[in-house]
């Protein structure tokens, strides 16, 4: 049995990072939890992903995952978040770009063919789009659906519901209609210094050093 | 149809083109299409011109529901992913939660959870091969298969209490410690299983029948399985020699023994014969994690992630209140996020999980192993017989419950 698995000892991880961010179009690189995340400039992606594949420091010979991530409240809201990793090297990178609902992030499936999927997955529950990806039909949702389901504005129960009518011998789709609300329960809890309850300010500051005060301001 | 038309007469000249080309429907309800794949195959003759195949069937929003569940609550989701191998998927979502929180499970607490991903492997292969077999005509392996899964299956309830959506493992250890007598069965499984491998190698192994439905079908080579994702067996039947078990370490897998079996063509053949050997080495393993399990707590001791014993609620308030605590509110995770990876049966599977510091996962992507696989499929089957994107599909190990999420 070859034994190449174990000889590729993984390399110092601070090192790999600092190599990272010396690349062009690299906003800034982090280890977290022992993992190098790198954000990304959105308009050299494609360069940059190339170097990350052919450069034998890096070679990231996989790419293994590609989502997003949303976050409303930011003026671009969507992560794209790639995981590469090099079999060869044993190491992982992780890159992530922002965009919003109209912007084009580039398309990496000239680089890793496996991306087409990943890039339809993230239109489709997302509503992210990409530029130069051949097939951009949904994939997981129904054929004729409408909305991004994983948008934190779209909600959990949907919008429509399907069932078969015997009358016109047919599926049919309705409006959903909940016999309970649903319900959705804050778990914020005011007793963890989250949130300061009206008279408690004074000993909030105390504790927290002023910063929670601040924000209830 | 071809209707050239001189221009200057006007005068239809009528040609008949031969072509022997149709799309056609490969399910989703077909017994070899492992599910509710949808293939539409553009045939050219009998020869597979173009696969596209339609997924999404199964789709039931995994990712969007995690995201309105709290941490613990959402274990069981990931036994309904790739319900063929239920215990390594909440391994890798119970090492995401663990890494996030800053939290290990102790010793036998690891211990149990290779065993128990060992199990599932064989449990996965046991089930990829057998009926696989059954795709390609033969009725007999899936017949004796069952019959030893069942009792792996035995295995499962014992410890878990449900034969498929175990629901065993947590963050921070597993649910409970195996029952009295349980370790013992399982080495005496593990001592006559061997032998079963041996039977069902008999019969296809060396089958003639086998050997050409399966030898150099949908071959593919180590830079296309790099390029196109592949991982687990499918990657090492390509002779990428790549384990996570081995190049990544979690759990106990750096103190037990165990050889990566590597093939060399890469086609539908040898993804079978790696299977086989790793079944083997998962016997091995098993055999390993029985001798070096020591007695002890299973889950870890902080009562702010793992329930506290039912004894001590009858006479202890804080008990109490952990305990209610830990089943309506659940723990708040610190911000942060993480890849984890596991090798599944299947090959890498992994958790992307984003805390956002309260109760619930703020995005929970789940990288199925066998989205890339099937993506793989156009490639793999283009210019092959009708009947070999069967031995095709059966060859990659797809089980919708995951890819459709």
């Amino acid at each position: 049995m070859p034994q190449t698995a174990e000889a590729a000892a993984p390399a110092p991880i601070e090192l790999l990072a600092r190599e990272v961010a010396s690349l062009p179009g690299v906003a800034g690189v982090a280890v977290e939890k022992g993992e190098i995340v790198a954000h990304a400039q959105r308009d050299v992606l494609v360069p940059l992903m190339l170097t990350l594949r052919d450069d034998p420091r890096f070679a990231c010979e996989q790419m293994m995952d590609l989502c997003g991530v949303d976050w409303p409240e930011r003026p671009e809201r969507f992560d794209v978040v790639y995981n590469l990793l090099s079999v060869s090297r044993n190491h992982r990178v992780r890159v992530i770009v922002t965009t919003d609902e109209t912007a084009l992030v580039p398309s990496v499936c000239a680089i890793w063919p496996v991306a087409t999927w990943w890039e339809r997955e993230a239109w489709d529950l997302f509503g992210i789009l990409f530029a130069g990806q051949p097939d951009h039909r949904r994939i997981l949702t129904d054929y004729g659906f409408d909305g991004h389901p994983l948008r934190k504005d779209f909600p959990l129960t949907g919008y429509v519901e399907v069932r078969y009518d015997d009358e016109r011998k047919a599926v049919v789709y309705e409006p959903v209609k909940l016999t309970q609300e649903f319900r959705s329960f804050d778990f914020v809890s005011p007793w963890e210094a989250i949130t300061t309850l009206p008279g408690d300010e004074k000993a909030h500051a105390t504790r927290a050093g002023g910063a929670a005060a601040k924000r209830t301001e | 149809m071809d209707d050239a038309t001189s221009g200057a007469a006007g005068e239809r000249l009528r040609k008949t083109v031969e072509i022997d080309s149709h799309a056609m429907n490969f399910g989703p309800q077909h017994p070899a299409a492992h599910g509710v794949l949808r293939l539409v195959l553009e045939m050219d003759g009998e020869m597979v011109a173009r696969a596209d195949p339609h997924i999404g069937l199964l789709h039931r929003g995994t990712e969007k529901l995690i995201e309105y569940k709290s941490y613990m609550q959402a274990v069981p989701y990931f036994d309904r992913l790739d319900y063929v191998s239920p215990m390594c998927e909440e391994q890798a979502f119970a090492l995401a939660v663990e890494k996030l929180l800053g939290i290990e499970a102790p010793e036998r607490g690891k211990w149990i959870r290779t065993l128990f991903a060992e199990i599932t492997r064989v449990l996965n292969h046991l089930l990829n091969i057998t009926t696989y077999a059954l795709d390609v005509g033969a009725i007999t392996p899936s017949l004796w298969g069952f019959e030893e899964r069942e009792k792996l299956l035995e295995f499962h309830e014992a410890a878990s209490g449900a034969r498929l959506h175990a629901n065993y493992y947590r963050p921070g250890g597993v649910a409970k410690d195996l029952p009295a007598g349980l370790e013992e069965k399982i080495a005496a499984w593990a001592e006559s299983f061997p032998k079963f491998i041996d039977d069902l190698e008999e019969l296809l192994t060396g089958n003639r029948i086998w050997k050409q439905r399966l030898v150099d079908i949908g071959v593919v080579s180590p830079e296309e399985a790099l390029a196109w994702g592949f991982s687990g067996p499918c990657l090492r039947a390509s002779g990428v020699p790549w384990d996570l078990r081995r190049a990544q370490p979690y759990e106990m897998y750096h103190q037990v023994e165990f050889a990566v079996p590597v093939g060399r063509n890469g086609d539908c053949y040898d993804r079978y014969l790696v299977r086989v050997a790793e079944m083997r080495e998962s016997v091995k393993i098993i055999r390993q994690c029985l001798a070096k399990m020591k007695p002890g707590p299973v889950k870890i001791r902080d009562h702010k992630f793992a329930p506290p014993p039912r004894a001590d609620m009858k006479h202890s308030m804080e008990a109490l209140i952990h305990h209610f605590k830990l089943y309506t509110e659940g723990y708040h995770v610190p911000e942060g996020a993480t890849y984890t990876v596991v090798e599944s049966p299947k090959g890498e599977f992994g958790v992307y999980l984003v805390a956002d510091g309260t109760n619930r996962p703020y995005r929970c992507k789940i990288r199925p192993t066998g989205f890339a696989h099937l993506q793989a499929i156009d490639m793999m089957a283009r210019r092959h017989m009708l009947a070999d994107a069967v031995a095709i599909i059966g060859s990659l190990d797809i089980v919708f419950g995951e890819i459709d999420r």
